[in-house]
């Protein structure tokens, strides 16, 4: 399966990652490397394996819901470039 | 050309734990902006989540209340986006494996028929923080109190044929969740939250059509009028010859329109894959006992119940269980009143008229169930008639003494003494000559004039029983 420039334009911008246009070729054939892995390792029968969903053989352990958290939102907000009104300020969204 | 309505309905229901679904920090609603939001829900480097045994009980609470299929193995998966509401850049819930699998709710209709609506799935996701884009000149404020707050959210089966069926559902889901006590399920303030997938087809098709999803719509009756609104936007669109898009849209109720809402991600390639830092939960089949034998007395049981404890009406029944306060509250007042139908007829007009004209809840009522109980037993032992009752009803809104009390300063006894009513009886014979001969001529359904006129002279306090006795036996 190989990739055509559009797709890794549409993937970069899902990723919030910027390509550059001298770039996309190099990506696209990377990528297109990285799907023929894939595409050789789909080719083996997985048909007796069952699905995995985490590598490890072991089960969720579960947390009281009790409180144990304290307010740190002004150690916290200073981490951030921009606050008001406890309000953590980024560039305008608009949806 | 006659077209059909198809509807399914996603609906959202913050569940009320004390914390948040996969970190300590408090749910409280109402704090001071980001006071909530810790390492964990800022999505700080380094920080893990840990499911909140609550969210799970309460999940599984809901699947066997609907008589779902529960999974045993439930698997988290993370659904990427960005926003920036969403710190960690994609929202834990459950794709493949979720909590609760497959159900169904039985919902009556206007006409008093039932129809059973299957509920697809239900699962366990977390919720985001909220954006604030007003005030901050050019930039947009982020509070992060609500992310990771745990959310249920219920999807039904596309089975729902018109706008009066989804309200219907709706109804009964806010029911059974408020009986289950696993939220407050206030859609006016975000805890319960309805996305409708609306299409429309050719009458008898078997193909669906294209849908589209109205988000985030807060109210029952903007259920119903959106979803008016947008089948006739599909209807006139495709009876022009064009076609429907399949897209997310908003519902403006001033305008009472539908828009298009620009999508939170290009063709919504969520990218989701099982997330690595949760494990499978597993329950077994002892945990799903355990949670079935705590189950509260469920509407539908307590309907069944009511009909046959108290003898009431499906109807009425119907309109008592509709919120589990309303029904524990009418319980008092049919026990402690004696008369159980008198109850209801009190319960479900008089109170009902009362709360709704104030916009009040049960618990807002100024007339608690044992003053109401009163009332109705002074109806019972002849104290007071059933007309003046609803003068003390008035008077017990804003006096709070006894209703006995009530009864007697304002004069309200009902006159049982045979001496005064023969002395109304013979007055109201004595004006009404030409009736009391139609009487006398055979023309029965004059009485009812005539006991109109002793209750009238007697401002209502008359027992019009025994006026109807002693006027017959006067005119005889």
């Amino acid at each position: 399966m190989a990739l055509d420039k559009t797709e890794v334009e549409k993937i970069a911008h899902l990723a919030r990652l910027h390509i550059s246009e001298s770039e996309t070729h190099e990506v696209t054939t990377r990528i297109t490397d990285i799907l023929a892995l894939i595409d050789q390792m789909q080719s083996v029968d997985t048909n007796a394996v069952e699905p995995l969903a985490h590598p490890l053989d072991l089960v969720q352990r579960l947390r009281a819901d009790k409180i144990t958290e304290e307010d740190q939102r002004d150690k916290l907000q200073q981490l951030a470039p921009a606050s008001e009104d406890g309000l953590y300020l980024v560039p305008k969204v608009l949806d | 050309m006659e077209w059909e309505t198809v509807i399914g309905l996603e609906v959202h229901v913050s569940l009320s734990t004390k914390s948040k679904l996969f970190s300590g920090s408090s749910t409280e609603f109402g704090a001071q902006p980001n006071t909530q939001a810790s390492i964990f829900d800022c999505a700080l480097p380094g920080t893990l989540p840990v499911f909140n045994e609550e969210a799970l009980r309460m999940a599984v609470r809901f699947g066997v209340a609907i008589g779902a299929e529960i999974g045993k193995r439930s698997v988290f998966d993370r659904k990427n986006y960005f926003y920036p509401d969403l710190p960690k850049g994609y929202q834990v819930t459950q794709l493949d494996f979720p909590t609760v699998g497959k159900g169904a709710l039985t919902v009556t209709l206007a006409d008093g028929s039932e129809k059973i609506i299957g509920v697809t799935r239900a699962h366990i996701e977390e919720n985001a923080g909220k954006s604030l884009h007003e005030e901050f000149s050019g930039m947009s404020g982020i509070d992060l109190n609500r992310a990771g707050e745990p959310l249920l959210e219920i999807v039904s089966e596309p089975e729902i044929t018109c706008a009066e069926e989804a309200v219907a559902y709706l109804k009964k889901l806010h029911t059974i969740i408020r009986y289950l006590d696993i939220s407050d399920a206030i859609m006016a303030q975000g805890s319960m939250r309805c996305d409708v997938n609306v299409s429309i087809r050719p009458k008898g098709a078997t193909e669906l059509g294209t849908r589209a999803e109205i988000k985030n719509i807060n109210s029952f009756r903007f259920v119903e009028k959106a979803i008016h609104s947008e089948v006739a936007r599909q209807q006139e669109i495709l009876e022009d010859g064009g076609r429907i898009i399949q897209e997310t849209r908003r519902y403006n109720a001033d305008k009472d329109e539908t828009s298009s809402m620009r999508s939170k991600e290009v063709a919504n390639d969520y990218r989701y894959f099982p997330e690595p830092d949760l494990l499978p939960v597993v329950i077994d089949d002892e945990y799903i006992a355990a949670v079935t034998a705590q189950l509260p007395e469920l509407p539908d049981a307590r309907k069944a119940r009511f009909i046959e404890d108290y003898s009431l009406s499906n109807y009425d029944a119907g309109v008592l269980v509709s919120s589990r306060e309303l029904a524990e509250y009418y319980e008092i007042v049919a026990t402690a009143s004696g008369d159980s139908k008198l109850a209801a007829n009190w319960v479900s007009q008089d109170l009902l008229g009362l709360l709704n004209k104030h916009n009040w809840e049960i618990a807002d009522s100024p007339i608690q169930a044992v003053r109401l109980a009163t009332l109705i037993a002074r109806i019972k032992d002849n104290t007071i008639s059933g007309k003046i009752a609803k003068t003390v009803f008035e008077s017990m809104i804003s006096d709070e003494s006894d209703v006995d009390a009530i009864i007697e300063s304002k004069g309200l006894k009902q006159v049982t003494d045979s001496g005064e009513i023969e002395k109304l009886v013979l007055e109201v014979i004595e004006k009404n000559p030409a009736q009391v001969q139609q009487y006398k001529d055979g023309k029965e359904q004059v009485i009812g004039f005539l006991v109109g006129q002793c209750m009238q002279l007697s401002k209502g306090k008359a027992n019009p029983a025994q006026v109807n006795e002693l006027l017959r036996e006067k005119m005889q």
